[in-house]
């Protein structure tokens, strides 16, 4: 019945991530290669934008105002420099400040989603362990705070936050203070996944078994809980990752987020919108198709991972 | 003339690296009136026969070879219409699960007189009245009353009673029962094989009964098929195969059955295709370190233990409503003993061990271990010392090993926690504990989810002993398991309490089990002790109503083969 034949010595580690059923179902799916190579291109840009952007668009000495509102692919009518994807007001490459932009963006965005990651998954976790009257507080603070709109939880932070920052410091918290707002508006999705998979776990005999041991509330939920109710934390990290950045993105277009001197992607979205109606299109629009193409991609991946991770979906 | 004809069945599953081979070759017919078995353990693929037959055949899997005939005409093969015509008319099928095979949005009689309608195509009010009957002939008490009821208002024998009832709508000739009692209380489970027996002579309907329980087949069925890995490895009449079994892997199942009427020393260790496992006792209990046995001669004193759950809470306290699911419990368990605990579901018996193992809290009564008072430890720290020489063996391997661990930290978590041993001892014990149980210490570099049912409950085992306790609390610790591995883990207790001087307290439902493995017993009901006794006292002389009832419900297996067990009958 098996075919134990022609079976490989030993296959490496490597090897057999690459076979396993996970790998598997990747390869066969063209729109998680798609997303994933989208992912993977913005992703690299960003972190390499120093090596690969023509000009520093943060450094004044690089700028010509000579060379503002150049169009893409088209020579300046004074310098006659070329950029690929034009040029804004101020003379930036447009080319440039995308892949600048991207880097706050993404820092902001995994920054964010990780903040909120540990706050929602320690206060799901005791809600779910202890429950009685902890479980009531966190979770009903939780039900509370959805009741507002995240981006208006957001904002509500942030202005705080503004007005307790020095003015001196505003522009260097600005990020953090992003940062923050976005993780605290996002928290409660992470806590109430994770404590309604604690709440499945925690009658589960190993953690019985655990407890007779001797062992304390901490290790439990540590050790023996945590590991098994983070598969659907990842699938919805995946997927706070997009709205993050769509939040920071907005946040930023609103004026609210990233100063104009550390663009990020919305910061030039809302640059670029003052020049729509006066011909210079490419200045909003290549940033709003980097946008676009980032939330979409690390969406459906999230989606394809969702699926993937899914036993009762599994074909 | 034969109803069903099953030739040189194959059925197949591609999957990514081989094709799974489910059913290879094999042959079953079902005569009118006939209750025909198929036994198999788990992955013999007796439930992919009864799919097979339906056209039920979870993709990707197929009917790769061979015949299904239905009256002299060819079934398999058919498209997804041809198959709707037969399914559900002229064959029926009643599954495991009472609880979710029932619809709980509509009520039964909906249910029913929508099956009838579609099959008989009678009016709604004769419709109706045909339900009435129907539910009447299941044995359900006030029929006109009960047919405007949901499913949750059922007790889950009445349920499965309903299922029958819906099984029977369309009048087939052949009823297809995949594990139909397996979910229920052994009470419960006798009423539904007594009604399908009679259903069967009654209707002349054919019956095609697929379980793994030996005792189901050797009381309801005529004629058994036993499958092995895929194949039909022998067939015959009941009788025949039960008493006289030819084929080795038979003997070796049959010799398994825990016998409610004779008592054996140890399972025969009768292997079939390789499944022999070596347990080195001897070597663990030239280790083991030894307690002094309790001065009084009883090792756990339990007294007036009660339980109470909160069913619904309110501020006001009075306004609150509880569930007392142990009610004044006593028993004492001596040094050296194996105390069992039976009862049905829902009388309390797990409750009692959690409590034991302090796992939930106790609503009065004390609990003695070893002239210590249990109930008085309050603080994680006084109980240490208790916690190091209990230990527990769960019901589920599945869910009893965290999958996230190595069996080598889950062996070792309990002396590391306790602080028993330093640095490399720590490995030491684990790898000798592993090979102990017969699974190597290479086995503690994987985790659970490589390992069997069996073999999992071989690691809950060596992660119990890991601690050398003095008590071992056992929760069912075999119902999830087949036959042949629940013999092999039996044993493994038995060798335990011997040679190790373990006390036990061992929970089960299964009266057969608790004769092989126990000194004394106690039997529970709805929270309550209601009779203590010597093993094999109770059984040849029970005292109350209760348990006179428990065992006149056993299984008696008497048509069953003794062949094998020769040398251990005590």
């Amino acid at each position: 019945m098996s075919d134990q034949a022609t079976q490989p010595a030993t296959p490496s580690r490597l090897a057999k991530a690459w076979d396993s059923d996970f790998m598997y179902n990747f390869r066969h799916s063209p729109v998680a290669m798609v997303s994933f190579f989208v992912v993977a291109l913005l992703v690299l840009g960003a972190i390499f934008a120093p090596l690969i952007a023509p000009y520093d668009p943060f450094d004044p000495a690089s700028l010509d105002l000579m060379n503002g509102y150049t169009a893409p692919m088209a020579p300046n009518d004074f310098t006659g420099d070329v950029f690929w994807l034009g040029t804004d007001d101020q003379g930036r490459d447009v080319f440039s400040t995308i892949l600048y932009g991207m880097r706050i963006s993404l820092f902001v965005g995994f920054a964010a989603v990780a903040f909120a990651m540990v706050l929602g998954i320690t206060l799901g976790l005791i809600a779910g362990y202890v429950g009685g009257w902890t479980e009531t507080i966190i979770m009903r603070a939780a039900d509370v705070q959805l009741t507002f709109p995240a981006i208006l939880v957001a904002m509500l932070i942030f202005g705080v936050a503004k007005g307790i920052t020095p003015i001196e410091h505003q522009d260097t918290m600005a990020i953090w203070v992003l940062i923050i707002a976005i993780g605290l508006s996002d928290w409660v999705q992470f806590a109430r996944v994770v404590r309604g998979a604690t709440l499945v776990e925690k009658d589960k005999e190993y953690v019985q078994a655990a407890r007779m041991i001797g062992r304390g509330k901490g290790i439990i939920m540590l050790r023996h809980i945590l590991p098994n109710v983070l598969s659907p934390v990842l699938v919805i990290a995946t997927i706070s990752l997009a709205l993050a950045i769509i939040a920071e993105a907005t946040l930023s277009f609103l004026g609210v987020g990233a100063p104009p001197t550390q663009p990020s992607l919305g910061t030039l979205i809302r640059i670029g919108q003052d020049f729509l109606f006066s011909g210079e299109w490419w200045i909003i629009l290549f940033p709003s198709i980097t946008l676009l193409a980032l939330a979409l991609s690390v969406n459906l991946l999230g989606d394809w991972l969702r699926d993937a991770l899914n036993p009762r979906l599994q074909k | 003339m034969t109803l069903l004809t099953i030739e040189d069945l194959s059925v197949h599953f591609p999957t990514r690296h081989k094709v799974f081979v489910a059913v290879n070759d094999a042959d079953l017919t079902v005569e009118p009136g006939e209750i025909h078995g198929l036994v198999g353990e788990s992955g013999a693929g007796k439930s992919t026969i009864g799919a097979a037959v339906m056209g039920l055949l979870e993709r990707p899997g197929h009917i790769a070879g061979g015949t299904v005939s239905f009256k002299g005409e060819k079934i398999s093969g058919r498209d997804a219409e041809g198959m709707r015509s037969l399914r559900g008319a002229k064959i029926s099928m009643i599954f495991q699960d009472p609880l979710t095979s029932l619809n709980p949005l509509l009520t039964v009689g909906q249910q029913l007189v929508e099956t009838i309608q579609f099959h008989l195509k009678l009016t709604d009010k004769d419709s109706r009245q045909r339900a009435i009957e129907l539910l009447d002939r299941v044995g359900i008490p006030h029929p006109d009353d009960r047919i405007d009821m949901y499913p949750h208002q059922f007790s889950g024998g009445m349920r499965q009673r309903v299922v029958i009832a819906l099984a029977l709508c369309s009048e087939p000739d052949v009823i297809i029962a995949d594990e139909p009692t397996t979910a229920l209380d052994v009470s419960i489970q006798a009423q539904i094989l007594d009604l399908i027996k009679e259903l069967a002579r009654e209707r002349q309907t054919g019956v095609i009964l697929i379980t793994h329980d030996m005792g189901v087949i050797a009381d309801t069925t005529d004629k058994v098929t036993v499958m092995y890995q895929g194949e039909v490895v022998e067939s015959g009449t009941t009788d025949q195969v039960m008493g006289d079994p030819q084929h080795e892997y038979t003997k070796s199942l049959i010799a398994a059955v825990p016998r409610p009427t004779l008592k054996v020393h140890r399972f025969p260790q009768l292997s079939y295709g390789g499944r022999q496992i070596e347990f080195h006792i001897d070597d663990l209990a030239r280790n083991w370190h030894k307690p002094e046995p309790s001065k009084s001669g009883t090792l756990l004193k339990v007294d007036k233990l009660s339980k109470t759950f909160l069913t619904k809470g309110h501020i006001i306290p009075s306004r609150r409503k509880f569930f007392t699911a142990v009610n004044e419990v006593s028993f004492d368990i001596k040094d050296g003993e194996v105390f069992g605990i039976v009862g049905e579901s829902g009388s309390g018996k797990s409750t009692v061990a959690r409590m034991i193992a302090t796992l939930y809290e106790t609503n009065g009564g004390k609990i003695t271990f070893d002239e210590t008072d249990v109930t008085a430890l309050h603080s994680h720290k006084d109980l240490e010392g208790y916690r190091r020489q209990i230990q527990m063996i769960f019901q589920d391997p599945y869910s009893s090993l965290n999958p996230r661990m190595r069996v080598d930290e889950i062996i070792a978590e309990p002396v590391k926690h306790h602080k028993l041993l330093e640095g490399a001892a720590i490995q030491h014990r684990v790898d000798e504990l592993l090979e102990r149980v017969g699974l190597g210490s290479d086995a503690g570099r994987k985790y659970p989810h490589e390992f069997s049912g069996g073999q999992r409950q071989r690691i809950s085992i060596a992660r119990a002993l890991a601690t050398q306790p003095r008590f071992l609390i056992c929760d069912e610790p075999t119902s999830a398991l087949d036959v042949s591995i629940q013999a092999q883990i039996l044993n493994i207790l038995k060798d335990l309490q011997e040679h190790l001087g373990l006390t036990m307290l061992f929970i089960s439902h299964d009266l057969p089990v608790v004769r092989q493995m126990c000194d004394r017993v106690g039997v529970m009901r709805q929270g309550q002790m209601v009779e203590v006794a010597d093993t094999e006292e109770l059984f040849a002389n029970p005292q109350t109503d209760y348990t006179r009832e428990l065992l006149s419900l056993m299984p008696k297996l008497e048509g069953l083969s003794t062949e094998g067990l020769k040398d251990e009958i005590v």
